[in-house]
């Protein structure tokens, strides 16, 4: 069956910011299903509201819309263009739901809009629990047992709630521990992050539980589950065409038992302790369930529980559309999945399609068969939100993934321990707490029985401390076979401590076959990481290369997608399949594992430097391991090596490039601090790096170097200065005077930064906060003295003071150069005050407030520093504009987070001509020309806080967003409007504004408030907010600040009374006071602007969203 | 020990060496000594002990493509051999792992352990990635397996060995692998937490022929309401239709076709043309084609895996399959009379004929999985379909 002709234009919608749950794997996705469909010849209209993403650049679609994803936007998009049909599979939940409610408004059969891919009832028989578990028993799946338990709502004469009887509820909870049994599962309902639920193991615990779980949920509702606790987790990825044919793209088998969300688990692809037998019943059930649910064409997921006691299997959960362990079982197997189904929904078949890592040798009707082991471990940010809690629970906590390949599990696990990026080289020592303390043995099986980050350190370390495998199992529930392939590990680790390295190469080369990468052998050895490699040179012993192929080698692979192992000699020497081309190439390093600070942003980066050095002629390589980017796509560059980005492991990957062809250069400045971190390692080895050299990347992070260079220039800096030492650090606090913004040196996304405001801010800074960044081996050198150990870090890593510019306007500006010529790409100017992280403020393009020669002095002020800083490609600039004077804060000469909405705002492909000028061509040659906008473009970010309960939403310089949107209009008011739209605050139309402002912003809100009392809106203020309003004429009521008694502020947007809110404060008691009410408004969703400048755009976007201006726009229509 | 001993490297303890002479050095496990065999590879992911118990393996040294085997263990019930009493029919495995303590409930015993009980050689340690992609380049070569724990092996005598190894073109081997005794068969198919079941009540009266028959092919058919009865390989006409079946069933098997068809062709045209619904699997496939005026072909590097995707033309529809052959019946031979069912779509060959207009067919695969996916249980009741139509006939 060939492609459908009854259609002709798809709209396709994307899954909006990078949110924890929902991260770049569905640009990945919806990349793929934008270029697949194109290739047909559809017309492809796309909403995202996401500018970071490769799928949202206008030529991957012939209308973008970078517009909020509700129903209500997506509509007008649709009135619009008229799509013939609507793919809503490739943009996560959001899209799912959005296609489910556009359905449910009419407006896909108003205007004759087809879903392809999956259907609406389709959907809902998947999401819905209920009509799942029936799905599910009329195919004779077990569910686990689950039971509701609901109180009945008590009403008023009038009818309304009143009240829940929770008696009612517990009754029935009761009942059901009956068919459920114990241990079970207790989950309030409408609670976030499990409040008031837990497992209970017996009947007390059960009763005391119930109760709590039924007083948290706020309809009196819990859920009652079977406890899975220790069974194994397994993951099918399926693929199912309109032909019915069904095939299984990967098994996956999660390290982590049942009990952690399988996002937050070590997961490994394929499944490893299966028989055929089981395999078989299991593969069964997943084409069984695709079937029953509905799902006619492209990718879902089928989640089970397999006890391992008796093999008993159950289904948990099944996805309709592709999802984050796709885009893994894509990047593990090779076979392109959202491309696939992409195909699939418009009327292909599996068999008429071709497997493209085979070069069609193959169609794509066919199960991957892989000969290696797929190994991935979940990145968190539990340091970005003090007060929280790093268990793993079922709720996903993770920001990001890194994925390895090894032909082994200990070689995989070892890479992606050490491709993780948080400091680990493999399974390296762990602290475990208390011991020594009396009980070890409970000591440590409490670090290995609760989930945590760190668990799999803490079990390898259970094993060098002596505990037996079998203990290990029956307190982490980690399967025999994962800790036996471990305690081989250790065993091994043993033998190097006790005997050194092996001097000849048929045993280090085996050592390395394990996994251990020359830093951990050096640490093992007391040796550095340098003269493990140079044994390895001595000895010849380097890794080969294998080529992921779908087909376990049955057939010639063409695409050279690869990993490295450290395989045994084959008649002679090792098989190594890189087999590199003598052209002239370029090799790309991404940005590994996303984390809050290192996202989406330097993977579009990294993505368009391949396209462009391709399109320059240049044979693109490029090396990332994190499995949801499109850069580790295998058609994005020329060569794809699947590698963590570490010294040894990048090195290894050029000097296998090197033996054939010439290698123009590295590029290291688009793929954020990783690769950064990796320069003066590339550069002592003689390796050509593009663009701005390293030496100047290195000025402009040295606070004295950079000093010098400024007062060259004759630019400002806030007052500042470097302290050594604790005690250097209170003389500089004492000279230089509070408030103060204080930061480790050489620090991503603001780690550790923040604003001191009084004495008391500053020691627990200095003995509160800097101990958490001691590691572990400096701790263990220095036992009982804390200020010691923190000394002994300073000494080389600084902490930097500057004087805090209180309420002064943020700048960033993005700018190209060659080294001899400047092009300013943007000015963004910040609409909170400096001091709250660049990532985490809403910014204007162009500057909303800022006076035309001011700009000029900031395009003067980039242009004198890139010059000077010899910057070849990307450089952005941080400023902070007080009293008409300009302080520059920071200078990053190379790509930064906000290149893509740059890119998309001024519609030039800023970061491809950044790289053509790093590989060489020069500025002029662009014939770049500034254009004034006739539109403006405003970023937003978004926030987890919701995941994580107890912690305080205030912003400041430690960045906490894990991702961003871009509101686009022909006007600020709305452009902004959009922005807060699309990250999901709830812009209300009517209601109630609360206003609580310090002194100096009354006078900045007073406008404000006129213009939304005057579009209906009632006002709320403090005491002092309120007199001051009252006075300059607008009708405003007075209600209680928290501290002065009830009802107050909080049980007002606690009930729901409050619509918006404006509040900035002053000083650490205040700060502190607006907590609770900070709290509140995120579980009520009640919007809340702390800066005069949030609130003052805020009122305009509302007034102007409220007057019905709000307009959808293709990107492509603001440049004719 | 000393710091140096401690890294010091003992010699091979296990070689494969093949017929052209070079070797490859690994790990030994297993039984020790050493076997002659064609070395080929398989791509199936789960079910090694399956595949290391199929009697259609005799001959055969395989190595397993995905690098860790031996995970689960071994068990009784994993076992595809019928005739316990033959030689086992593989000659050894290439491992490319060393072998791991069994981690799943159903484990009884470690590979290791179990592949020295059955006098079967292994080889660890080697890498099985380039050894496939030299069998896809160069074909399926001859070799021997060896293995000696000291590291003493005469390697002029395993060359010579390997290379005066005649090859499976021309060998028959089903008579080493079949029943030597006439035997009935009421075991029905696995089910989790139960077992294996026996049936009382059967629908037809099925005869197979064991050329090397699994166990599973066997369940299926008394799943599908047969009662069976299992012939020896060298059963003539006269002894086959001595039971008066309602249908006869062609097993899969070891070997040349050409060579087992000599004597087992004629049976099978006999059976043919007195119109009894016939159903042939793997080499009961290929010389159901000789029977039929067929020829058949030994293949560059054959097909082994639970990954291979089949067209079945009559449907239109795509299965993935068990696949295990070295030989295929070529297409182009097929006479008039015979119609291509089903095809690979890997590479185009062969994987199903029918008798135009008559209840014989037969398919190159496995339908019967065990193991690999269990997509093609369908033919089995095609077979019964048949027989019902004749019967009612």
């Amino acid at each position: 069956m060939p492609k459908r002709t009854d259609i002709s234009s798809i709209l396709i919608i994307g899954a909006g910011p990078i949110v924890i749950g929902q991260a770049c794997e569905f640009d990945y996705s919806g990349t793929q299903a934008c270029k697949a469909l194109r290739e047909e010849g559809y017309r492809i209209i796309l909403v995202n509201s996401n500018p970071a993403t490769i799928m949202t650049d206008p030529e991957l679609a012939d209308a973008t819309y970078i517009e909020p994803i509700t129903p209500e936007i997506v509509a007008k998009i649709i009135e619009k263009e008229r799509p013939d049909a609507l793919l809503p599979t490739m943009g996560g939940q959001t899209a799912l739901n959005c296609a489910l409610a556009l359905e449910e408004m009419g407006v896909l059969e108003e205007f004759g809009v087809e879903m392809i891919g999956a259907k609406a009832d389709v959907i809902e028989k998947a999401e819905d629990r209920e009509k799942f578990r029936a799905a599910m028993d009329v195919i004779g799946l077990e569910n686990p047992r689950a039971a509701i338990a609901s109180s009945p709502a008590i009403r008023n004469e009038a009818g309304k709630i009143i009240g829940y009887d929770r008696n009612v509820g517990f009754m029935e909870a009761m009942r059901a521990l009956d068919d459920i049994g114990l241990p079970a599962i207790i989950r309030p309902a409408f609670t976030m992050g499990g409040t008031g639920g837990g497992v209970a193991y017996n009947r007390e615990e059960f009763e005391t539980i119930a109760r709590s779980g039924l007083d948290a949920s706020p309809n009196g509702q819990i859920l009652i589950d079977e406890s899975l606790l220790g069974w194994k987790e397994y993951e099918m990825e399926v693929v199912r065409d309109k032909a019915d044919n069904c095939i299984i793209i990967c098994s996956i088998e999660n390290f982590d038992p049942m009990g952690v969300h399988t996002g937050d688990s070590i997961t490994v692809a394929p499944a490893l302790t299966l028989t055929d037998k089981e395999y078989q019943i299991m593969r069964d059930a997943s084409i069984a369930v695709l079937r029953e649910i509905g799902v006619e064409t492209g990718g879902s997921n089928v989640q089970f529980a397999v006890n391992p006691e008796n093999g008993r299997l159950v289904v948990i959960e099944m996805n309709p559309r592709v999802s984050r362990s796709s885009a893994l079982a894509s990047k593990a197997t090779g076979f392109p999945i959202a491309k696939i189904a992409a195909k699939l929904a418009c009327g292909y078949t599996l068999d008429e399609l071709e497997n493209d890592i085979t070069g069609g040798a193959t169609p794509a009707s066919f199960e991957p068969s892989i000969d290696y082991v797929v190994t991935k471990i979940p990145r968190f940010a539990f340091e970005k939100f003090p007060g929280s809690e790093p268990t793993l629970t079922t709720a996903m906590k993770s920001v990001g993934e890194v994925m390895a390949i090894g032909r082994t599990f200990q070689e995989s696990l070892q890479k992606a321990l050490r491709g993780l990026e948080t400091g680990m080289n493999g399974l390296d020592e762990a602290e475990i707490l208390g011991l020594g303390q009396g009980d070890d043995t409970n000591a440590i099986r409490a670090a290995i029985s609760v989930p945590t980050p760190t668990r799999i350190l803490n079990v390898a370390q259970a094993m060098r401390l002596g505990m037996s495998l079998e203990d290990i199992h029956a307190a982490s529930g980690i399967n025999p076979w994962f800790l036996e392939q471990m305690h081989a590990i250790v065993k091994m680790e043993d033998k190097v401590r006790e005997h050194g390295l092996p001097q000849n190469a048929k045993a280090l080369r085996q050592l390395k076959s394990m996994g251990f990468s020359d830093a951990r052998l050096a640490s093992l050895t007391d040796k550095d990481a340098a003269d493990v490699a140079k044994l390895r040179d001595e000895l010849d012993v380097h890794p080969v290369y294998k080529r992921i192929d779908t087909c376990a080698a049955e057939f010639a692979s063409p695409t050279a997608y690869m990993y490295s192992t450290y395989e045994a000699p084959f008649m002679g020497a090792p098989a190594c399949e890189s087999n590199p081309t003598d052209k002239k190439k370029v090799v790309i390093l991404g940005g590994g594992p996303n984390r809050i600070g290192q996202g989406i942003e330097f993977d579009y980066c990294c993505c368009h430097a391949a396209f462009a050095l391709e399109e320059a002629g240049y044979e693109t390589i490029m090396v990332n391991c994190n499995p949801e980017t499109v850069s580790t796509d295998y058609d994005t560059s020329d060569r794809l090596y699947f590698e963590p980005l570490t010294v040894e492991d990048v090195l290894e990957i050029i000097r296998t490039e090197q033996k054939n062809g010439t290698l123009h250069g590295v590029i290291v400045q688009f793929g954020g601090q990783t690769p950064l971190k990796l320069a003066q390692a590339l550069v002592r080895a003689n390796v050509p790096i593009l663009g701005t050299s390293p030496d100047m990347i290195d000025l402009a992070e040295d606070r004295d170097r950079f000093q010098k260079l400024l007062i060259k220039l004759g630019l400002k800096q806030p007052e500042n200065g470097i302290a050594y030492s604790v005690e250097q650090g209170r003389l500089i606090a004492g000279k230089l005077g509070l408030p103060l913004v204080v930061r480790p040196s050489y620090v991503l996304g603001g780690r550790a930064m923040q604003i001191i405001r009084d004495e008391e801010a500053l020691n627990s800074y200095l003995l509160g906060t800097l101990p958490e960044l001691v590691p572990a081996e400096v701790r263990a050198k220095y036992p009982n003295d804390k200020t010691g150990q923190i000394n002994t870090v300073l000494g080389t890593n600084p902490l930097l003071f500057d004087r805090y510019l209180e309420g002064a306007i943020e700048v960033d500006v993005d700018a190209l150069c060659d080294g001899k010529d400047v092009f300013v790409c943007g000015i963004m100017e910040h609409i909170e005050e400096a001091g709250i992280h660049s990532g985490d403020s809403a910014c204007s393009l162009p500057p909303f407030s800022l006076s035309a020669e001011m700009i000029d002095e900031l395009k003067r002020q980039t242009t004198a520093m890139a010059l000077a800083l010899e910057v070849g490609g990307l450089m952005n600039v941080q400023y902070a504009i007080k009293g008409g004077e300009i302080y520059v804060l920071e200078v990053n000469p190379r790509a930064s987070r906000t290149v893509p909405f740059v890119a998309k705002t001024i519609g030039e492909p800023v970061a491809k001509i950044a790289s053509r000028i790093m590989a060489g061509e020069s500025l002029a040659s662009f014939g770049l020309t500034e254009k004034k906008l006739t539109h403006v473009a405003v970023k937003e970010a978004v926030f987890p806080f919701a995941r994580f309960p107890g912690v305080d939403t205030i912003l400041g310089p430690e960045m906490r967003s894990t991702g961003e949107v871009m509101g686009l209009d022909k006007a600020f008011p709305i452009a902004f409007a959009k922005s807060q739209i699309a990250s999901n605050t709830a812009v209300p139309e009517s209601g109630t504004v609360f206003v609580s402002m310090r002194d100096q912003d009354k006078a900045g809100v007073v406008d404000a408030c006129r213009r939304l009392s005057e579009a209906g809106f009632k006002i709320i203020a403090t005491s002092g907010t309120q007199k001051y309003l009252e006075e300059q004429g607008i009708a405003c009521d007075k209600v209680n600040k928290v501290l002065e008694g009830r009802p107050h502020i909080v049980d007002a947007i606690k009930n729901g009374e409050v619509q918006l809110v404006f509040n900035t404060t002053e000083g650490a008691q205040a700060l502190s006071d607006s907590r609770s009410m900070r709290r509140a408004a995120l579980l009520q969703k009640v919007p809340y602007y702390t800066t005069l400048a949030g609130s003052v755009a805020a009122a305009k976007g509302i007034v102007a969203y409220k007057a019905g201006n709000l307009e959808v726009r293709p990107l492509q229509s603001y440049f004719g | 020990m000393t710091t140096a001993d401690a890294w010091s490297t003992k010699p091979a303890t296990a070689l494969l060496v093949l017929a052209d002479g070079s070797v490859i050095e690994g790990e030994g496990l297993g039984a020790t000594g050493e076997a002659v065999g064609e070395i080929c590879f398989n791509t199936a992911m789960t079910g090694y002990q399956e595949i290391l118990t199929d009697p259609s393996y005799a001959g055969q040294i395989i190595t397993f493509t995905f690098p860790h085997i031996g995970n689960v263990g071994t068990n009784d019930e994993d076992i595809e051999t019928v005739n316990m009493a033959a030689e086992s029919g593989i000659r050894g495995c290439v491992l490319n792992a060393s072998i791991t303590d069994p981690s799943n409930y159903r484990a009884s015993r470690h590979l290791d352990q179990w592949l020295k009980a059955r006098g079967l050689i292994g080889i660890s340690g080697v890498d099985t990635r380039a050894l496939t992609a030299l069998i896809r380049e160069k074909g399926v070569p001859n070799g021997v397996i060896a293995y000696h724990p000291d590291g003493q092996f005469n390697l002029d005598a395993l060359k010579k060995m390997a290379a005066e190894w005649p090859g499976l073109e021309g060998m028959d081997l089903a008579k080493d692998v079949t029943t030597t005794q006439t035997h009935p068969w009421d075991e029905t198919s696995w089910e989790w937490d139960k077992g294996y079941g026996h049936t009382k009540e059967a629908e037809f009266n099925v005869v197979a022929l064991d050329f090397g028959i699994k166990r599973n092919i066997l369940r299926l058919l008394t799943d599908a309401g047969c009662k069976v009865t299992v012939l020896p390989a060298n059963a003539t006409a006269e002894d086959v239709l001595a039971y008066n079946p309602d249908g006869v069933f062609l097993s899969n098997g070891p070997g040349d076709p050409a060579a087992t068809g000599e004597y087992a062709a004629s049976t099978i045209k006999a059976v043919v043309e007195k119109g009894i619904p016939t159903f042939g699997i793997c080499l009961g496939h290929q010389m159901l084609a000789l029977a039929l005026g067929g020829k058949t072909m030994k293949m560059h590097q054959g097909h082994h895996g639970a990954n291979h995707p089949v067209h079945d033309h009559t449907t239109g529809k795509v299965e993935i399959t068990s696949m295990n052959h070295g030989f295929a019946v070529d297409t182009a031979s097929l006479p008039e009379t015979v119609e291509e069912t089903h095809v690979s779509l890997f590479d185009g060959s062969n994987c199903g004929i029918r008798l135009k207009g008559k209840p014989v067919f037969s398919v190159q695969y496995h339908p019967e999985a065990s193991p690999g996916p269990r997509d093609s249980h369908y033919l089995f009741k095609r077979f019964t379909d048949f027989m019902r139509d004749a019967k009612s006939a």
